[in-house]
């Protein structure tokens, strides 16, 4: 299948959104292919969840076309809404309440979409064990844990097997082993469903593992899209090298390696008593290219820089 | 499948679950138990007054207005509350990315505060029958005419706690918004004492809400036919009750799904987290 704008799930073109005079969006581009994964970072207040919410359906754009699953969230029906899944973050809500009943009840609301090729809803009882919420199905939801209402939340999202998901930083309080579980299970979405996914995150470590794409978001805008390799190569100096000569350390940044560090040889020989190569990390460009955007932004400390 | 009456069977389901764990609610039958105890004390310490001019006892009197007055105020502030909390926790946003999500939560929510009404009604019915004499006048009638007038009271006012709830900016605001006018509406309502000891205007005001006729409605299932002297123009007024109760719910049933859509519509994510800050800023 070629992925051209026609076949994407979702497309964007000059994306707007403005409260009063505070433009928040200020022309998002934004394509994503059947079965991506894409994963949408951004500083505080980029626009992330604006965005999000947008392509969800729940907030109006001021200006610019939308298109997801091939409508407009802004006017699409209830079969569309069938086929996309959002994950919430909730807070108290249904404390009364199982995890069975709830997604029992509101898994409910798919069944009329199923079709034979997309079995609608999920079985409530594999998707608990699923989300590691096997041993919790009879508890009152008030009384889980953060991180496993957390899990809930994804259960409740996927319930109706999207085949484009939604997340809103879904990770954003989970413990380290809850982290690793939420992964497993969106790279199982993902290669077995088929389920095209677009999360916002914090997390880089999460969107490099995650995600096949990565759009970085700032000052209401893309800056940068590619998947995590590739916008690495995009910034300048990729390779860090460190090596130090007696007592003194140097460091410098660098897209050649290893010509610099054969000149290194060259030119230090013996002198040379410690060398580290290091490739620049997705968090190293993700602040460069953050910071391109924002050229008032406070500078971060630069290293030292040795040129000869 | 009919995806509409598919969401209104799942909602029917939801306002019943609802309904079975509020029950089960310790903080729930706290307040059904609080209610009826302050009720019959109320009742209890009053059941020797006689009404002035008839052979009336107050609790006989009193009985079928106070029940009117809690079908008022519990269908009103319990969606009000409701709605207003359940915007700001985000169940009503997981209705909403639900397909026909918002036609099965409504439907619960009718379902759920209609269903209430019997147990706040009947913990405060089966101990007055056994501790009181002379309730029941009417007979087979007069219970005939308690239903309809508690169906009609249900559709006139329940509309009016959905859109309550709808608007309130928050629930701390229900308190001011709707505990407040309900509770002075109560008050010159007729419920604790004959509604002519109050001045004119204040007997129009009353006339206007649904509080009034559904009081005057049940009073007339109740009380012995002599006891409409009580009453304004010495009569029970069915046709008017029927009328204005009616009109509330026509004007209800118009009204609310516009309003609901509308309070729908705004909500977002991000809604529900500002709702989430704003309650964790809570001077406690």
């Amino acid at each position: 299948m070629s992925s051209t704008a026609d076949d994407a799930v979702i497309s964007v073109r000059g994306l707007r959104m403005s409260y009063g005079s505070h433009e928040v969006l200020t022309g998002v581009d934004l394509d994503v292919h059947p079965g991506e994964v894409v994963c949408l970072l951004g500083p505080n207040g980029a626009g992330k969840t604006t965005t999000i919410e947008v392509l969800e359906g729940f907030r109006l754009p001021s200006d610019g076309q939308v298109r997801v699953l091939g409508e407009d969230p802004a006017t699409a029906g209830d079969a569309w809404r069938a086929r996309v899944g959002v994950v919430l973050q909730s807070w108290r809500d249904h404390a009364r309440w199982t995890p069975r009943a709830l997604l029992t009840s509101l898994g409910g609301y798919f069944a009329p979409y199923s079709t034979p090729e997309r079995a609608r809803p999920y079985d409530v009882d594999e998707l608990l064990v699923t989300v590691g919420l096997g041993e919790h199905a009879d508890r009152r939801i008030g009384t889980l844990s953060g991180g496993q209402r957390r899990r809930l939340d994804v259960a409740v999202g996927i319930i109706g097997r999207p085949e484009l998901l939604f997340l809103d930083e879904p990770t954003a309080g989970f413990d380290p082993q809850a982290r690793r579980d939420f992964h497993d299970l969106v790279h199982r979405l993902s290669d077995l469903e088929g389920t095209t996914i677009l999360l916002t995150t914090h997390d880089l470590a999460e969107a490099e593992k995650l995600a096949d794409r990565i759009l970085i978001l700032d000052d209401g805008r893309i800056v940068a899209d590619g998947s995590a390799e590739e916008l690495t190569r995009q910034v300048a100096g990729t390779s860090e090298v460190r090596w130090a000569r007696g007592r003194e350390r140097f460091v410098h940044p660098t897209d050649d390696v290893v010509g610099f560090v054969r000149r290194l040889f060259e030119q230090e020989g013996d002198a040379l008593t410690d060398l580290e190569v290091r490739k620049a990390s997705l968090e190293d460009t993700y602040l460069a290219m953050v910071q391109r955007s924002q050229p008032d932004a406070p500078s971060t400390a630069r290293l030292q820089e040795v040129t000869w | 499948m009919n995806a509409t009456r598919h969401a209104i069977g799942l909602g029917l389901r939801r306002g019943w679950t609802e309904f079975l764990l509020s029950l089960r609610s310790p903080q729930d039958q706290g307040f059904y138990l609080f209610t009826a105890v302050g009720t019959l004390a109320f009742l209890w310490f009053n059941r020797d007054n006689e009404l002035e001019g008839t052979a009336l006892l107050y609790p006989t009197y009193a009985l079928p207005s106070i029940l009117g007055a809690l079908l008022a105020f519990g269908v009103v502030i319990g969606p009000a509350f409701a709605l207003a909390m359940e915007r700001e926790d985000g169940t009503l946003l997981r209705h909403k990315a639900l397909p026909h999500g918002m036609q099965g939560y409504v439907t619960g929510q009718l379902t759920y505060h209609s269903l209430s009404l019997f147990p706040s009604l009947l913990t405060i019915l089966v101990p007055s029958f056994l501790l009181f004499d002379g309730l029941m006048h009417g007979g087979a009638a007069g219970w005939l005419t308690v239903a309809w007038v508690v169906a009609l009271g249900l559709l006139a006012t329940l509309p009016l706690g959905m859109i309550l709830g709808s608007i309130v900016p928050s629930t701390q605001k229900v308190g001011t918004w709707g505990m407040l006018p309900i509770m002075v509406l109560t008050a010159i309502s007729g419920i604790f004492f004959p509604i002519q000891s109050l001045w004119g205007w204040v007997q129009g005001v009353a006339q206007v809400f649904p509080t009034y006729w559904i009081g005057l409605g049940l009073r007339s299932a109740f009380l012995p036919d002599s006891a409409v002297t009580l009453e304004l123009g010495d009569s029970w007024r069915t046709g008017t009750t029927v009328a204005v109760l009616l009109a509330w719910a026509v004007v209800g049933a118009l009204l609310t799904p516009r309003v609901l859509r509308r309070m729908a519509r705004r909500q977002s994510g991000s809604t529900v987290e500002a709702a989430r800050e704003a309650s964790l800023q809570w001077v406690r």
